[in-house]
């Protein structure tokens, strides 16, 4: 099996999963792992898969910390935090990886919004982090310059 | 051995968590470089952590994040708190750690 027919397959059979959600033990970590999402090639569909819109609006509030130049693009420090209020996830997002959606934090009432991490990515890209506040989906965009892509062997 | 080192640190109400997790976070999109087959794709789908039994963050991470990730996030807690993380990757496998907040 070629990998094109795995992903089709394995999304068809996300797609029945959903089709009877009767089955699915909501206990199931996995369940919830937004499978569509992440397997997305395109920034902007990438968007509007996680959100249901692309409607994002710039903000100072979001503060993006990630280098201007990766020497090493295997381990791109990534912080992101924000002074706004009521903040229900933080997305992050590398506009030429393979695949845009890099990975989403679900903050809670006990969560404060600042997270960080670090991210692979395969050649000179902006990075845009994503801050959802209420209906409102605000961002930072930073281009990062690799120098030694982090995707390949 | 457990595959999460934590660290976690309470300052003004605010508990400061870093972590490493030990994983290849496999692509599925690399070689191997002897016989040119894909190495099939390896990497933690979900990290979920909670304090004293309580909901603290979801993360959902893709094969984008890098080898042996490391993790840092915050939350309103206090000293001794029984904090855990727990981790489960694409093949089902999964491990979780428990310490208290210093």
């Amino acid at each position: 099996m070629n990998r094109r027919n795995f992903i089709k397959n394995s999304m068809l059979f996300a797609g029945s999963l959903v089709a009877i959600p009767s089955l699915i033990v909501s206990k199931k970590a996995y369940a919830a792992w937004p499978k569509k999402s992440f397997d997305i090639k395109d920034l902007t569909e990438s968007v509007s898969s996680v959100y249901g819109h692309s409607n994002l609006e710039e903000s100072s509030k979001v503060k993006l910390k990630a280098p201007e130049i990766a020497e090493n693009g295997a381990i791109v420090p990534i912080n992101v935090s924000t002074t706004l209020d009521n903040v229900e996830s933080i997305m992050i997002f590398v506009e030429n990886n393979p695949q845009p959606l890099s990975s989403g934090y679900q903050l809670t009432s006990l969560s404060e919004p600042s997270i960080g991490t670090r991210l692979k990515m395969g050649k000179t890209s902006n990075v845009m982090a994503a801050v959802k506040s209420g209906d409102k989906v605000y961002t930072s965009t930073q281009e990062v310059k690799v120098t030694i892509g982090g995707c390949g062997g | 051995m457990s595959t999460i080192k934590m660290r976690s640190k309470e300052s003004n109400g605010v508990v400061t968590v870093k972590a490493l997790i030990k994983h290849p976070m496999e692509t599925g999109q690399r070689k191997d470089k002897k016989t040119g087959d894909l190495i099939p794709a390896h990497y933690i789908q979900e990290v979920h952590s909670k304090a004293n039994g309580k909901d603290v963050i979801t993360i959902y991470w893709g094969p984008a994040v890098s080898k042996n990730p490391y993790l840092t996030f915050k939350y309103k807690g206090n000293k001794g708190d029984n904090l855990e993380i727990s981790w489960v990757d694409n093949q089902g496998n999964r491990d979780s750690k428990t310490s208290a907040v210093k």
